[in-house]
């Protein structure tokens, strides 16, 4: 299928580097939420955080979008286009999908014109603008559903549009909040295939989190088992196959187990 | 305001005859720039989940009132206006930095206003019914000097929903998202409900405090119904609450009942003939 395996997973790595987190801790109201957290996520590479509920995964997330105190490190270079500040990766999130309610009317053209311009929605919006949104929910094959209203889309659909959304403009660091939570397998499918497309087409780092153990070794260049601190770090052969992997799901969630390795 | 009353001389109803009913045609004026100004708040007070706020924002503009009154205010509505505002502001504050749900946060503060409203305004014994016009509220007493505010009022508001409706669409939606997109969230909606607070402390002398939060729900509400997308929602809310300004504003001419009540009362019609044409 695919594999430009080119993560280097352990420290110390080449040019290519993309993000480096170095010893980052997060403490909220006297609770430590994640401990010491080192990593690096080279451009063109997917990454899969997995890690029981309540590991840190989301607030990670919200330490390198910049919604969140920490102490340590993130420092970003990118590897294509001008030096840009260390501060300001252009960073794409697409969250956990958000509820609409079957009467939202926000259609999906709506909802993309309102991210991505400055054109309020709540007039008609010109053809420029639509075409442009057409031309985005092409990259992850949903043109078709420019005009549909956001609260009558599938889960798989909805992720599509809120990919489309995170990739106007291009990022540098792609962010996908579980984002497999709610499509069903074919859905699942299609969209990792689509992460690994868009990781080939324009090289970015992709870093998303997941509970579905059984696509890791397919998709994920890298697997970070996150649990406060990092617990493993590896390939997805390497994580899955570690005592730490067991420890840590079995402890918890005893029939995780089997599920999906 | 010549001009207007010239516009209206055209019209064949027995008020709009030249020369009298000044106090009609000015509230025919008022109501065209109240009710456009609620029709589009609405969408966004509707879409943000915020009625029971805007709701709350009411009673603490009385409280507002009646602080001013005490001070011995001539003009107790800027007193209010300043109440209101302080009261959003609190209110956001507060709701961003507890864990606790935003109608339980609404309820503590709408509760303190309005005992603070009645604790002021009765205090030494004083009777509470010098607030009632308050709660009924007459358009009819509309002076033009207040149009020409509430006029300006409607242009800073749309300029304000032509800069703002994005960031406030999207923070209603997913408030990470938004924030990862340069929104400013909390800002946004501070200034938001500001808008708010604003809006319905200055047209509750004529709209009426018990009425008042109908014209922030229905119209949008009605419009929901049936629209598809962002704009039909505006045009239906916007229209919606005009028409039925207008028709309230006639009906309580013929038949004398309160023009605010009878507003309300075609948006409910509005909203329940909608809803039997649900998409």
């Amino acid at each position: 299928m695919r594999k430009i395996k080119h993560g280097k997973l352990a420290a110390g790595c080449a040019d290519s580097c993309c993000l480096k987190l170095e010893g980052l801790s997060v403490q909220l109201q006297g609770e430590r939420i994640l401990q010491d957290v080192s990593f690096h996520l080279h451009c063109g590479e997917i990454a899969a955080l997995i890690g029981p509920n309540g590991a840190g995964k989301s607030s990670l997330f919200r330490c390198i979008l910049g919604q969140m105190p920490y102490q340590g490190k993130i420092t970003f270079s990118p590897a294509r286009g001008p030096a840009i500040p260390l501060s300001a990766p252009l960073t794409g999130y697409v969250p956990q999908a958000p509820s609409f309610d079957r009467g939202d009317p926000v259609s999906v053209l709506d909802f993309f014109t309102a991210a991505t311009s400055r054109w309020p929605v709540f007039l008609p919006i010109p053809g420029k603008y639509r075409e442009r949104a057409e031309r985005c929910l092409e990259r992850v094959h949903g043109a078709d559903l420019l005009d549909r209203p956001m609260g009558g889309l599938s889960g798989g659909q909805l992720q599509r549009v809120l990919l489309a959304m995170a990739l106007e403009p291009i990022p540098h660091i792609l962010i996908l909040d579980e984002p497999l939570s709610g499509v069903d397998i074919e859905g699942e499918h299609q969209l990792l295939e689509m992460l690994d497309e868009l990781r080939t087409q324009y090289d970015l780092s992709i870093l998303f989190s997941t509970h579905d153990f059984a696509t890791l070794g397919q998709f994920a260049d890298k697997v970070i088992l996150l649990n406060q601190g990092v617990v493993k770090i590896g390939t997805p052969d390497q994580v899955l196959a570690a005592p730490e992997f067991y420890e840590t799901f079995h402890l918890r969630l005893g029939h995780e187990k089997g599920g999906g390795v | 305001m010549e001009f207007w009353y010239f516009l209206i001389d055209l019209l064949p109803f027995q008020w709009a005859q030249p020369g009298q009913m000044f106090f009609m045609k000015n509230a025919l004026l008022a109501v065209l720039v109240i009710t456009p100004l609620f029709g589009l708040l609405s969408t966004m007070v509707v879409h943000s989940r915020m009625s029971f706020f805007s709701d709350a924002l009411g009673h603490s503009a009385f409280t507002g009132m009646a602080i001013g009154a005490l001070c011995g205010l001539s003009d107790p509505s800027w007193s209010a206006v300043i109440f209101a505002v302080i009261f959003a502001v609190l209110f956001n504050l507060v709701r961003r930095n507890t864990s606790l749900a935003s109608d339980t946060v609404i309820g503590v503060f709408s509760s303190t206003a309005v005992a603070m409203g009645i604790f002021i305004s009765t205090m030494g014994g004083r009777s509470f019914t010098r607030f009632n016009s308050l709660l009924i509220g007459d358009i009819l007493s509309v002076e033009p000097a207040k149009i020409g505010l509430l006029a300006l009022i409607l242009l800073g508001t749309v300029v304000f929903w032509a800069l703002s409706f994005n960031p406030l669409m999207l923070s209603a939606i997913h408030p990470a998202l938004a924030d990862s997109r340069g929104i400013r969230v909390f800002w946004q909606e501070t200034l938001f409900s500001v808008v708010i607070a604003v809006m319905v402390t200055l047209s509750m002398t004529w709209v009426g405090l018990l009425v008042i939060n109908s014209l922030l729900v229905l119209p949008a509400a009605a419009a929901r119904n049936v629209a598809k997308n962002m704009a039909q929602y505006h045009l239906f809310s916007v229209l919606g609450a005009m028409l039925a300004g207008v028709a309230g504003l006639m009906t309580s001419y013929y038949l004398g009942p309160s023009a605010g009540a009878s507003i309300t009362l075609y948006l409910a019609l509005f909203f329940l003939g909608t809803f039997f044409f649900k998409k």
